[in-house]
């Protein structure tokens, strides 16, 4: 056959890959690899030691770190929504209205209706899987610009859910289970054991990954680099659970929040499906001529966004012990504004679910230290903004860098 | 065939290397108008297996649209089409691709921020067990196709965007032979490329022909043509005017048939006046 074949042992890679072609990367480049929440982590930092700075200490407490992590829940919920619809290269303005609406659904359900928990929360789901059906069926057919959809399905669930609370502003939840959600803390057996069980998942996959890789005569990653990769994560885990433990244990929520995010990052990561998304959101039109269905795709995401939308509302509903025909205003854009910040471009098929969550922190922690520091929502919407405008700059500015350098 | 360098275009003399006497590919007949416009008118086409045959003209010859009704974009308004012998009805692009029938358009339909891999099996992935990819064999089959057309890149999981020009097409035409090809269309595949990438791309070429693929290759560039085509088959005006043996014709006889400076209206003129060269 070719020489190339000839020319060495059978492994394939020996001809085909040479390492030495590969034009140094960019620092443009770099942001978008795996490295690419290195600057994102740094942020946080930053924001984390000045907070601890000014407020005495009092931001790195255990017992507010953990209630940090309890106020993200519904924006990291929603920001995972965001990411997906993102990496189609659309957006939904209209998460934070479904997230409430189905909330309002769900309140109404059990409060007024005597329905028990159980079917409450099942029709909230279904509620935010049909908004999500509607927005994407008009998406993908009608092929009418997401933003303009969503703004309208927003505007008009605003209406819907007032319409359902019949003019009262607050329903509050009296359903124990309801309330049990978010506000629980798991048993030390399964706030240790669940994280440390998934932990060590992930190892034995790394490792599983690497030999087959090795056996199959397939280029792998220096041992170093995987050793790091796994000790990364582990102190990560770990971390987590003991800070968690150093207080009242481990919130379920945050077993909720990370156990949707692992759901979507093994969809997005290691299915044809989740390849199909970002294949979608990187050029349709190459999706098309793959023979992929792509008005498809965009109904299951847009509809699996709204459902995660109304997890997040039934997660919120729980935490607040209420429902309200008031959306919160920043929710929208502090969801967006997650996933963004976390690097996941805005204009569609580049990022990762994982790092919405030090999206979600930076956000949360802005919220968090101000109030600390006793500021009124005028500064914190200031701050926020701010925050955002510099992440979605970013986020221009390393696309245009990549396509100077492109081709 | 020492002087006559041009055979009636239905011609079944030609060699095909397999020894086969019936082409892989063969239109007959074929006329498509787009309203008032005749874009074609009766042609015929065939194309062995294990050779290369270069589709020249001028612009508005009709090159583009034989090239898409071969390809399923375009229905003929008359003629026949035959895959090895068999009449076929090749009534879309996904019918096409069922018949073996891979085209690269000039714009490659790749996915920028997917890796090589990706974008080869895209939409046509393997699965370990349902639904977990099969990134192992995918990759090892992607690496096989890749050194069977000698195409040299830094590695296969990084997103092609990050690749050149010409090791962008040869990921385009790889993908082609993954998926089985029997007949490959290139449309103008150097028209975008340097020096160097283009060599690339010649070579890729080569390697087709050699893995026994029936290829067509659409270029405005007589040189490239000239270095890697077997025929060259010249539409002028929506109808086929010149078939040429390239071992035995020159680029000047070529071009004298693009711009029908050579041949007054029709096929036959058995290469009556070889030196007029321009137009
Ligand atoms: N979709 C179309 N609608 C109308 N006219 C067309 C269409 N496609 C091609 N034509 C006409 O058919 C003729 C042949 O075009 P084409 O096949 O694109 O030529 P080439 O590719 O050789 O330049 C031209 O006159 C062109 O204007
Ligand atoms: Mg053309």
């Amino acid at each position: 056959m070719s020489e190339a074949v000839k020319q060495k042992q059978p492994a394939p890679t020996t001809s085909v890959e040479v390492p030495s072609r590969l034009p140094r990367p960019t620092v443009g480049q770099l942001l978008r690899t795996d490295l690419g929440f290195v600057p994102v982590l740094l942020t946080l930092l930053v924001i984390a030691a000045y907070f601890a700075l000014t407020t005495d200490g009092l931001f790195l407490t255990p017992r507010n770190l953990s209630n940090l992590v309890l106020q993200i829940t519904q924006i990291g919920v929603l920001a995972l929504g965001s990411t997906l619809v993102l990496l189609l290269g659309e957006i939904d303005l209209s998460v934070a209205a479904v997230s409430t609406l189905c909330s309002v659904v769900m309140g109404v359900l059990t409060e007024r209706q005597g329905v028990s928990a159980g079917w409450a929360i099942l029709a909230a789901l279904v509620t935010g899987a049909l908004t999500g059906l509607i927005n994407g069926l008009l998406v993908a057919f009608i092929r009418i610009p997401s933003f303009i959809v969503t703004l309208a399905a927003s505007i008009g669930y605003s209406g819907l859910l007032l319409y359902l609370l019949a003019g009262q502003s607050t329903l509050i939840i009296h359903d124990t289970f309801i309330v049990s959600l978010a506000n629980n803390y798991l048993p030390d057996a399964l706030g240790i054991g669940l994280p440390t069980l998934a932990l060590l998942l992930y190892i034995g996959f790394v490792v599983f990954n690497y030999m087959r890789r090795k056996r199959a005569g397939l280029r792998t990653q220096p041992l170093p680099r995987l050793l790091l990769q796994i000790v990364t994560v582990a102190v990560i885990v770990e971390g987590a659970v003991a800070l968690f433990e150093s207080y009242l244990g481990v919130p379920q929520s945050v077993i909720f929040l990370t156990g949707l995010i692992l759901l979507c990052w093994l969809l997005l990561t290691k299915t044809p499906f989740g390849r199909y998304v970002y294949a979608v959101g990187g050029n349709a039109e190459a999706a098309r001529r793959a023979g992929i269905n792509v008005p498809l795709i965009r109904v299951a995401v847009f509809t699996m966004c709204s459902t995660l939308a109304a997890i997040g509302g039934v997660l919120a509903a729980s935490r607040g012990l209420a429902v309200a025909s008031q959306i919160d205003p920043t929710l929208l854009l502090d969801s967006i504004a997650a996933a963004v910040i976390g690097g996941v471009s805005l204009f569609g098929g580049k990022g990762s679910v994982w790092t919405l969550i030090l999206g979600a922190l930076i956000i949360g922690s802005l919220e968090n230290g101000l109030d600390l520091k006793s500021q009124g929502t005028d500064v914190k919407e200031m701050v926020e903004g701010v925050v955002l405008v510099i992440a979605v700059a970013a986020d221009a500015l390393i696309r245009r860098a990549q396509a100077r350098r492109g081709r | 065939m020492a002087d006559s360098s041009i055979s009636t275009p239905t011609a079944p003399s030609r060699p095909g290397q397999t020894g086969v006497a019936e082409p892989r590919l063969r239109l007959t007949g074929i006329s498509k108008a787009f309203g008032a416009v005749q874009a074609l008118s009766n042609v015929d086409f065939e194309v062995y297996a294990g050779e290369v045959v270069g589709l020249v003209g001028d612009n508005g010859a009709g090159k583009s649209t034989l090239v898409k009704i071969i390809s399923g974009v375009e229905q003929a308004d008359s003629g026949e089409i035959f895959l090895e012998g068999t009449p076929v009805k090749i009534t879309g692009p996904s019918a096409a691709t069922r018949l073996g029938i891979e085209t690269v358009y000039q714009d490659l339909a790749l996915c920028d921020n997917l890796d090589v891999v990706a974008n080869l099996f895209l939409g046509h992935e393997e699965l370990d067990i349902w639904p977990v990819l099969s990134e192992v064999s995918m990759e090892r089959e992607a690496l096989r196709v890749l050194s069977v057309l000698d195409v040299k890149i830094p590695s296969v999981r990084v997103p092609v965007s990050l690749l050149s020009g010409g090791q962008r097409q040869s990921i385009a035409v790889a993908k082609t032979i993954l998926r089985q090809a029997r007949v490959v269309l290139l449309d103008e595949p150097t028209a975008a490329l340097g020096v160097a990438q283009t060599r690339q791309v010649l070579n890729l070429i080569k390697r087709l022909r050699e893995q026994g693929l029936a290829v067509v290759v659409i270029s405005h560039n007589l040189a490239d043509v000239f270095e890697v085509v077997d025929r060259v088959i010249v539409l002028r005006l929506g109808r086929r005017v010149a078939t040429f043996d390239v071992k035995s014709t020159t680029p000047e006889r070529v071009v004298a048939a693009i711009t029908g400076a050579e041949f007054g209206a029709e096929v036959d003129a058995n290469g009556s006046n070889g030196g007029g060269s321009q137009s």
